[in-house]
């Protein structure tokens, strides 16, 4: 299964684990599925009608899914997910 | 509330969802990781801030204290702003437009350069927070100001630049005895060096955990701009960009302005100039998009506008497109035209940023953006004796020569004969 990066914020959601596993073929099956055993983590990454919220960034093996096919990017077995808020500066 | 709290400055809120927070050091939302930004009350605002009293106060950036997110007296860089709005009938000529104004930040008090508009907030505000050490994430000149305003009000500070930045601005940061570190890369991981020491450390990084109140001194130029126009809103206004703060902050004291009666409501188109070797917003911009793609490796002269990840670029991009402005872009040669062409107009020597600027700004109206017949105002935002390196050997050489009347009058002669010819 791809694993996921869990950035701070969000730990507390999976029990404090950085790196977590779910099931899917794209990130959208990837977000449900981590939905079912992190209750409540989809809607700290997604607004109201399932997009990736925009000041969280999404990496598919360091690729920003915004220039991929943002929820519908697929996702292979041992596909490395981060997801990073957006680091606001400058 | 604590008695101490300023009645007009009430919480900080999340630009995306809406939910509010204390006024604490703080910059983005626990829920959806959108930018905080302050909030005030403007019903009690508006019964209190007339131009009257505007224009009885002491001609500094704090004279619009009302709408500057600190809660007591401003005790960091009180001097600062009301800079020039200067007519300039030439650059208006060579522009090809109507009439055009430079508000001129580049003598701005003390660091020349329009982030001491920021820092005087951040800094302030600092203080109330309790902050001993402040520090930043710095393309240059905003290094420059934290670094002095942060010796003269006794706090400790930190600067952190991309260790290639020009000689005066790296100079202009020393000088003042601050904690200068220079590392190797480009601005954008600076930043999220100092947003990861920002978490550890505890400081009050003003463009980081302090964002909130030091992104809100930028609204100062856009007052200043519409009372010097005489209590008006300019029709455009060019604005470089590089997080895109600057140009989201000019509009939004524009709408200020109006929503408190200050100004009448007029259509005001807002633009953004960026150097074509960074330019995640223009492309954007001009993509008609909104999602604005990081630059990895930004290559330009105009070093303080390289932010390949621009904080504000999404909000800069709607900006624009709610006033009717466009973006534009520029090469290293035309930025360097665009300094000359400012310099040898209006008398004012910007620093590239203003070179950008001012090259945009004539693409515009090339483009028809800005018609021949209308009113423009170029935010220039730093001095030009910060980044020599980009127009050394670019302006002529001085013709040497001893000192004796027959040489100089044989100079003068060669020259008039190569006049003639």
């Amino acid at each position: 299964m791809p694993t996921i990066r869990i950035p701070t914020p969000l730990r507390k959601l999976t029990n404090e684990q950085e790196v977590v596993q779910a099931a899917g073929l794209n990130i959208e099956e990837i977000i449900a599925d981590l939905d079912k055993n992190f209750p409540g983590l989809k809607e700290r990454i997604c607004d109201e009608n399932g997009n990736v919220r925009r000041f969280v960034n999404v990496f598919v093996n360091d690729e920003d899914i915004r220039f991929l096919d943002e929820k519908a990017t697929a996702v292979n077995e041992g596909d490395e997910i981060s997801i990073v808020p957006a680091i606001a500066g400058g | 509330m604590d008695k101490n709290s300023s009645p007009y400055f009430t919480s900080l809120k999340c630009r995306e969802c809406g939910r509010l927070y204390p006024k604490q050091a703080i910059h983005v939302c626990d829920f959806d990781f959108g930018p905080l930004e302050a909030a005030y009350d403007y019903e009690a605002i508006r019964p209190v801030l007339t131009r009257k009293l505007i224009e009885s106060r002491p001609q500094t950036m704090w004279r619009y204290r009302e709408l500057l997110p600190i809660d007591g007296e401003p005790t960091v860089g009180t001097q600062v702003g009301f800079t020039p709005l200067v007519k300039s009938d030439r650059l208006a000529k060579a522009l090809g437009v109507r009439e055009a104004y430079v508000k001129n930040d580049t003598v701005n008090y003390p660091t020349l350069s329009f982030k001491d508009r920021v820092v005087s907030v951040a800094l302030s505000r600092a203080r109330e927070l309790g902050f001993k050490i402040v520090a930043c994430a710095s393309t240059g000149n905003l290094a420059n100001s934290v670094a002095a305003n942060a010796a003269a009000a006794g706090l400790q500070s930190y600067v952190l630049i991309p260790a290639d930045l020009e000689q005066g601005k790296v100079l202009g940061s020393l000088v003042y005895g601050t904690n200068v570190i220079g590392i190797h890369g480009a601005y954008d991981q600076v930043n999220r060096l100092c947003s990861e020491i920002a978490g550890k450390y505890g400081w009050g990084f003003v463009n980081v955990n302090l964002r909130p109140y030091y992104a809100e001194g930028s609204k100062s130029m856009g007052f200043e701009i519409c009372e010097q126009l005489g209590w008006k809103i300019p029709q455009h206004t060019v604005v470089p960009m590089a997080s895109g703060s600057l140009l989201t902050k000019i509009h939004k004291a524009y709408s200020e302005f109006t929503k408190l009666g200050l100004v009448e409501a007029a259509p005001h188109k807002v633009h953004g100039a960026q150097a074509t070797g960074c330019s995640p917003i223009s492309a954007a911009m001009k993509k008609g998009v909104d999602i604005v793609k990081p630059v990895p490796k930004p290559q330009t002269i105009a070093k303080s506008l390289a932010i390949g990840t621009p904080a504000d670029g999404y909000y800069a991009i709607h900006t624009m497109n709610e006033t009717g402005g466009s973006a534009e872009d520029c090469t290293d040669e035309e930025i360097v035209e665009g300094i000359k062409l400012l310099a040898e107009t209006a008398g004012i020597f910007a620093e590239t940023a203003g070179g950008v600027t001012t090259a945009c700004a004539k693409k515009l109206v090339e483009t028809g953006k800005i018609g021949a017949d209308d009113s423009v105002v170029l935010c220039i935002t730093g001095h030009g004796l910060k980044t020599q390196e980009a127009i050394i050997g670019k302006c002529g050489e001085p013709r040497l020569i001893n000192p004796s009347l027959r040489e100089f009058e044989a100079l003068i002669a060669g020259e008039a004969a190569t006049f003639k010819s």
